[in-house]
């Protein structure tokens, strides 16, 4: 050890330079993985289509400006105007799914980071109390997982609608529902891999020095098990966005009819899907191929950092 | 074995114990007064001021918990709003139709995705894994009833290779013995209707096969890959083994471990599942029931429907376990 240097500089210096080293390296192998590419281009580009959304179209969301133009057996197909063609309501179809990309993103990223906030408080408590508290640690670990063993036995998307079914139909009431489902899944991911860290040697190191158990879990043990959470996150933006639509084909989604989305556009579709299927393709695929970006830059994110993988 | 069995069924108690306080404070969170709430439009002034009186939701809170938890274990789950069947009979009559469809639809999964990520895995990098892999990614990317719309209108409406919906056509004049189409109609004999039976639980169980298939395919795969790498592989393969009686007994079963886990845990999945696929194809199961009484506020049926599926998910949960056992000595020696 250097002249004057502490305990926790050693610690500290260690630590710091391998969590760079780890990221770092999960770039590089991300550049590498051609699924990650493909996924992260879509990924990049559904925000992009929702941020710019008003400029690349001229047309106002859910105006069913046109309805005039429909009739109960046809609905106008790909023209000058529309080069996607109108929707079941009359209103134009490329417009509605840009503001529906728009209103998927929203939806995914604010109940994704609901039910990773709440569920990180949860797993941190548990798995903080649970790898350096000793014995009353491992009652509040007790205490946090009883309770999310109960959220988990309760299917997702079930939770989701009895939360829905108390808050109402708006927009806030869907992202706490689909977000609170998500809880249990970060408690418990984040709990497991900070017990596992909790473990490892440079714990034993860092309390042998004598640095504080509160610093040891936020500065060493935390930063160390965050890697499997934030996949997590990805993937979970994935079923979220999935979730949106599930909720509204159950009639629980997006009450306010000036919102685009694409779950209800897909539902709405279900009647006129025998003569005019381009109504439910556009927003089905639409759903499938955002959420299938998430998937891929998840996958490929979680095999960048995993060890096993790493050279 | 028998005392793993009995602790992890005592440990069900406080699970439940648990979920039925959560399930209590929800219906009190109900927007406006509970008993209201749980009689939904058929309220009329006598029958709130019967339901508060039964349920005690003029007494102290504590109190009316007790009155709640006493309801539960006695099987009183009030009616249904809509329908006025009482909760629980109108689960039993309907849960195996949605067993059927959930065997059905894990048949499917498992039937092909174990050997298609045993396949992926064995080829790894090559193009059979490239399109193997990106096939299941886009299975769990599709929303279950958008899939389950495709594949009616496609096979079912246009071509008109299978039947559109309901579980057995309704000119059949089968008889009812289990509740089990399939099983009652070859139980009786009655094998037209036991074939129609199974002609209707094709589209619905490939639509709620398709997310479990996909997960199964990558687990595999993953576990196939880990375990080849494994000294013991190398060992039997060494001591000149034939590569089939190796990837049988020392890859296979060590690789199924993970995949036995999945398939418990993709119960709670096609329960959401169902609530989807049977309301696509009509599918006269617990899910479609739920999925009306999700559109109606039926609140009696969702509150008991919650505790049913929460004690069943925990069950195929200690099954899986249980199985465990079964195939790794290892875990029956701790």
């Amino acid at each position: 050890m250097m002249p004057g240097a502490t305990g926790t500089d050693v610690v500290e210096a260690v630590s710091g330079e391998r969590g760079t080293s780890l990221w770092r390296g999960a770039l590089r192998r991300l550049r590498r993985n051609p699924a990650a590419l493909i996924g992260a281009v879509i990924v990049l580009a559904f925000v992009l289509l929702a941020v710019v959304a008003p400029l690349l179209t001229p047309y106002q969301p859910a105006s069913a400006q046109w309805a005039g133009q429909l009739t109960p057996s046809s609905v106008p197909g790909p023209s000058g105007d529309h080069p996607l063609g109108l929707d079941g309501f009359g209103s134009d179809m490329l417009t509605q799914l840009l503001y529906g990309a728009r209103q998927s993103l929203v939806y995914g990223v604010v109940s994704t980071a609901i039910g990773l906030t709440a569920g990180a408080a949860l797993g941190v408590l548990a798995g903080g109390c649970g790898a350096v508290l000793g014995r009353v640690g491992a009652l509040v670990d007790g205490a946090v997982m009883r309770l999310v063993d109960i959220m988990l036995s309760v299917p997702s998307l079930l939770l989701a609608v009895s939360i829905a079914a108390v808050l109402g139909k708006n927009s806030f009431a869907i992202m706490i529902a689909i977000g609170a489902a998500q809880v249990p899944i970060f408690a418990r991911l984040l709990r497991s891999s900070m017990l596992s860290q909790g473990r490892a040697d440079y714990v034993t190191a860092a309390s042998a020095l004598g640095i504080r158990r509160r610093k040891i879990v936020t500065h060493h043990v935390l930063p160390n098990s965050i890697g499997p959470t934030i996949v997590q996150a990805t993937l979970n933006l994935a079923t979220a966005i999935i979730e949106v639509a599930a909720l509204s084909y159950l009639g629980l989604g997006e009450d306010d009819p000036a919102v685009a989305e694409w779950g209800r556009m897909l539902v709405a579709a279900q009647d006129r899907f025998a003569n005019d299927p381009r109504l439910a393709i556009y927003p089905g695929v639409a759903i499938a191929i955002t959420a299938l970006g998430f998937t891929l830059f998840g996958e490929a994110l979680r095999e960048a950092l995993d060890p096993r993988t790493r050279r | 074995m028998l005392r793993f069995v009995v602790r992890r069924l005592a440990l069900m108690v406080p699970l439940l114990v648990g979920l039925s306080l959560l399930l209590f404070i929800w219906v009190r969170a109900l927007p406006g007064d509970p008993a209201r709430a749980l009689l939904g439009q058929r309220a009329t002034e006598r029958s709130i001021a019967q339901v508060t009186e039964s349920y005690g939701f003029d007494r102290p809170l504590i109190e009316q918990y007790g009155i709640y938890l006493r309801s539960l274990l006695t099987g009183d789950f009030l009616d249904s709003i809509r329908t006025g069947q009482p909760v629980l009979d109108s689960f039993v009559s309907r849960f195996p139709a949605t067993v059927e469809l959930a065997i059905a639809a894990l048949l499917f999964a498992v039937v092909l995705g174990i050997p298609l990520g045993y396949v992926a895995a064995r080829n790894q990098g090559r193009w059979l894994d490239t399109t193997v892999v990106s096939g299941s990614l886009l299975g769990v990317a599709t929303p279950v009833f958008f899939l389950a719309i495709l594949l009616k209108v496609v096979f079912a409406d246009t071509l008109g290779w299978l039947p559109t919906s309901l579980r057995q056509d309704p000119r059949i004049d089968a008889t009812d013995v289990t509740g089990f189409a399939v099983l009652d109609g070859l139980l009786t004999r009655e094998f037209d209707a036991a074939w129609d039976a199974l002609a209707h639980l094709v589209l619905p169980g490939i639509a709620l096969g398709t997310i479990p298939l996909a997960i199964i395919v990558r687990i595999t795969r993953a576990s196939v890959a880990e375990v080849m790498n494994e000294d013991y592989v190398r060992t039997a393969e060494s001591k000149g083994l034939a590569s089939r009686v190796v990837s049988r007994r020392h890859v296979l079963r060590n690789a199924m471990l993970p995949v036995a886990t999945t398939i418990g845990l993709q119960a709670g999945l096609l329960f959401s599942g169902a609530v989807l696929t049977e309301t696509v194809f009509a599918f006269n199961g617990v899910g479609s029931y739920l999925f009306t009484a999700i559109g109606q506020r039926d609140y009696p049926v969702l509150q008991g429907y919650i505790i049913f599926i929460a004690i069943i998910y925990s069950l195929i949960n200690l099954l899986v376990d249980v199985l465990y056992g079964v195939i790794d000595p290892r875990v029956r020696v701790s």
